[in-house]
């Protein structure tokens, strides 16, 4: 792997920490600011640990830093942030974004956001993320004055030329269509897996009232008491067990999440690369018009109908001079769009080139990640089972002691 | 069979609800000390239940079997001859018919029972008993509740994961080189809906049954006792007249040691249930791991 950032350098976003502040509006709100800590790796140095640097930084900074990559490198896919709300809460969860859960996950999320940065062969050399990462004061600053904003493709632009272009590159139309496929694919399923996690619930929870009846039960047996009690006890174990089983259950929706929301980011390269080929459409377009306006002057024919046509019929044929110039103009306008024309096509084969070296690169991270989210899926599935069997065992011995 | 008052070893009869029925009732009556097991219920109260649903009948007989193992295996009771006859006989409405003319006898058991008479004290033993009976129906009562809410939770649990399975294909279907996996994970939660399914059958047939079978067998419980402490109270008040009759003493210590033999019978059923329902769950998680195992399987070859 190229050198980037992750090797030379741990980072980590070790607290989060609730603050009051003023807002831009000066209005007292409440946030949560989250201590990035990073520590030169030293190759030579052993058992000598490098200073570890931190500084606070809070949710929306995070935004503002993606945002600046998203307009400055529009033919990579850009790591996605963790989500801004709670999604996808089944009822036992709080929607809450100060809930200390939903903040601890967060701090994970913003983590793996660094690291996956900082791992990318392109992004991690960016500046503007180095002192994202070191720099404390004056960032914000530093940022808005790179002016990426202008850079960002306006919505609207983007929409139309969705609609409007002919000629996209087939991979990338499969490529849209594969993301939002998977987009509504991972959201369903991060929907009913919420209704499966508070049906689960409530099963193992019913069965704590078990132990209490077998509590109570066994007060008034004189041989089967204690096996009762004893078997009660375990079902208050098992009630309770699936607090930690539904928790860790948490981190692989969070997984799948990720990729959900990377599939917006491929959306979006997707839409950058329709945008450009749509301008280079309509350049191409617009320089094929004033040659055929100036083939037209010239020769004095008019092929098509026009506004100029009509006129001239009506008030009379320019004089040579005027028609002179106005060929001049067009034929420097024609130069000049030619040039543009070529810088455009090599702009586009570039942004291909480049936009989908990343893609290949995103899709074998992807195959990697998910499986291995799947396996530790499949995983925590099976140890729930071993405990279930567990439970049940200990108390079927309870019982045959009866 | 290899007792002496019967003719052959071996008999096969057809009977219906009715003449269980009907043997219980002259059971009762011949021996009003005895404890005489519940049968199943005569209507099913919840919700419109079809008589003649295969499951319905099934449950029904394995309830009719336990009612004639349970007699067959009381010392007392199993002599009787309306029982023997039960088995027996070819065709049973006719010795049935002969039975009307003891329409006489069932008066007198009657005028027994409302006899009226006002218990002085009870000894301490039966009254222990009445207590116990109370709060363990009440408690069975509960459990029953809990395990039908358990189903009810369960079945919803179900339909969530038969949307969920279904899900994991159609990403599959999206992917290339994740589709085996997903695919694995699809059919894995296919296998938890099953045994999940055969899981909450069983709760239904096995283990529910036996709960309201003791429910009703606390129910006679107490009834034998109330006509117990009749008796004592009739017992006393003749004692009082100063005109004692033998058999009312006699009845009274057969009831006790009855009622003990019962309650431990009944105790070690309980538990056999118990295991029973035990062995199910863990057939179930058993189902469950090996469903996920297989997923992990393919992920390793991977």
């Amino acid at each position: 792997m190229e050198d980037c950032l992750a090797k030379k350098m741990e980072i980590t976003v070790s607290e989060a920490e609730k603050r009051t502040g003023r807002n831009a509006m000066n209005i007292q709100e409440t946030y949560t600011a989250y201590l990035i800590e990073t520590r030169a790796v030293e190759s030579q140095s052993e058992g000598q640990c490098a200073p570890v640097d931190s500084l606070w930084r809070r949710y929306s900074e995070f935004e503002l830093l993606r945002n600046y990559l998203l307009a400055t490198y529009p033919h990579i896919v850009v790591p996605p942030l963790p989500e801004k709300r709670a999604d996808f809460v089944w009822h036992k969860l709080s929607a809450d974004n100060m809930d200390p859960d939903f903040v601890e996950r967060r701090r994970i999320g913003l983590e793996n956001f660094l690291l996956r940065v900082a791992s990318h062969p392109v992004l991690c050399q960016d500046k503007i993320f180095y002192s994202f990462l070191t720099q404390e004061g004056g960032w914000k600053e530093m940022v808005n004055e790179t002016g990426f904003q202008l850079k960002a493709d306006s919505r609207l632009k983007a929409l139309n030329a969705t609609f409007r272009v002919k000629n996209p590159d087939k991979r990338f139309t499969e490529l849209k269509h594969y993301s939002d496929e998977l987009q509504s694919v991972i959201s369903h399923l991060l929907r009913v897996r919420a209704r499966v996690a508070d049906r689960l619930y409530g099963v193992y929870k019913v069965h704590g009232n078990y132990g209490r009846v077998f509590s109570e039960w066994s007060a008034i047996e004189k041989e089967m008491g204690d096996g009762l009690q004893s078997a009660g006890h375990h079902m208050d174990v098992y009630a309770a067990s699936i607090d930690d089983i539904l928790e860790e259950e948490e981190h692989y929706a969070d997984q799948l999440k990720e990729y959900l929301f990377y599939a917006e980011a491929l959306r979006a390269v997707c839409r950058k690369h329709e945008l450009m080929q749509y301008d280079l459409e309509m350049a191409a377009q617009d320089l094929t018009s004033k040659k055929q306006q100036c083939e037209e002057l010239a020769t004095g024919t008019v092929r098509t109908f026009s506004l100029k046509g009509m006129t001239s019929k009506l008030f009379g044929q320019e004089n040579p001079e005027q028609r002179e110039a106005k060929i001049k103009v067009l034929e420097e306008q024609i130069q000049e769009g030619e040039e543009q024309l070529k810088s455009k096509n090599l702009e586009g084969r570039d942004f291909v080139r480049s936009a989908w070296a990343d893609i290949e690169r995103f899709k074998e991270q992807k195959n990697h990640d998910l499986k291995e989210a799947l396996i530790s899926y499949a995983v925590m599935q099976i140890s729930m089972c071993k405990k279930g069997i567990q439970v049940w065992t200990n108390a079927k011995e309870c019982f045959s002691k009866m | 069979t290899t007792r002496a008052e019967f003719d052959l070893p071996e008999y096969s009869v057809r009977r219906r609800y009715q003449d269980f029925d009907w043997l219980r009732n002259k059971l009762e009556e011949s021996q009003p000390t005895h404890l005489i097991p519940p049968l199943p219920e005569k209507f099913v109260v919840k919700g419109v239940v079809d008589r003649f649903s295969e499951e319905f009948v099934e449950t029904r007989r394995k309830a009719l079997d336990k009612f004639l193992k349970r007699i067959t295996d009381h010392p007392v009771l199993s002599f009787n001859e309306h029982f023997n006859v039960f088995l027996t006989a070819k065709d049973l409405n006719t010795y049935k018919k002969q039975g009307m003319a003891l329409l006489s006898k069932v008066g007198e058991s009657v005028k027994y029972v409302t006899g009226g008479y006002k218990l002085r004290s009870r000894p301490l033993e039966f009254a222990a008993i009445g207590e116990y009976l109370d709060t363990f129906s009440l408690k069975l009562g509960t459990i029953d509740r809990i395990a039908q809410r358990i189903i009810k939770e369960q079945l919803e649990y179900l339909v969530e994961l038969r949307e969920y399975g279904p899900v994991y294909s159609t990403w599959g279907g999206l992917e290339v080189e994740l589709s085996e996996p997903l695919e694995g994970v699809s059919a894995c939660i296919g296998n938890c809906c099953s045994a999940l399914e055969e899981l909450n059958e069983d709760m239904t047939e096995d283990f529910l049954p036996v709960l309201r079978e003791y429910i009703l067998y606390s129910e006679s419980m107490k009834n034998v006792l109330k006509k117990r402490d009749q008796v004592q109270a009739e017992y006393e008040a003749k004692l009082e007249a100063a005109a004692l009759k033998k058999e009312d003493r006699q009845k009274v210590p057969t009831d006790v040691e009855k009622c003990q033999d019962q309650v431990e019978c009944f105790n070690a059923d309980l538990k056999a249930d118990m295991e029973r329902w035990q062995n199910n769950k863990r057939q179930d998680f058993r189902q469950l791991l090996m469903g996920m195992a297989d997923k992990n399987i393919q992920y390793y070859e991977k």
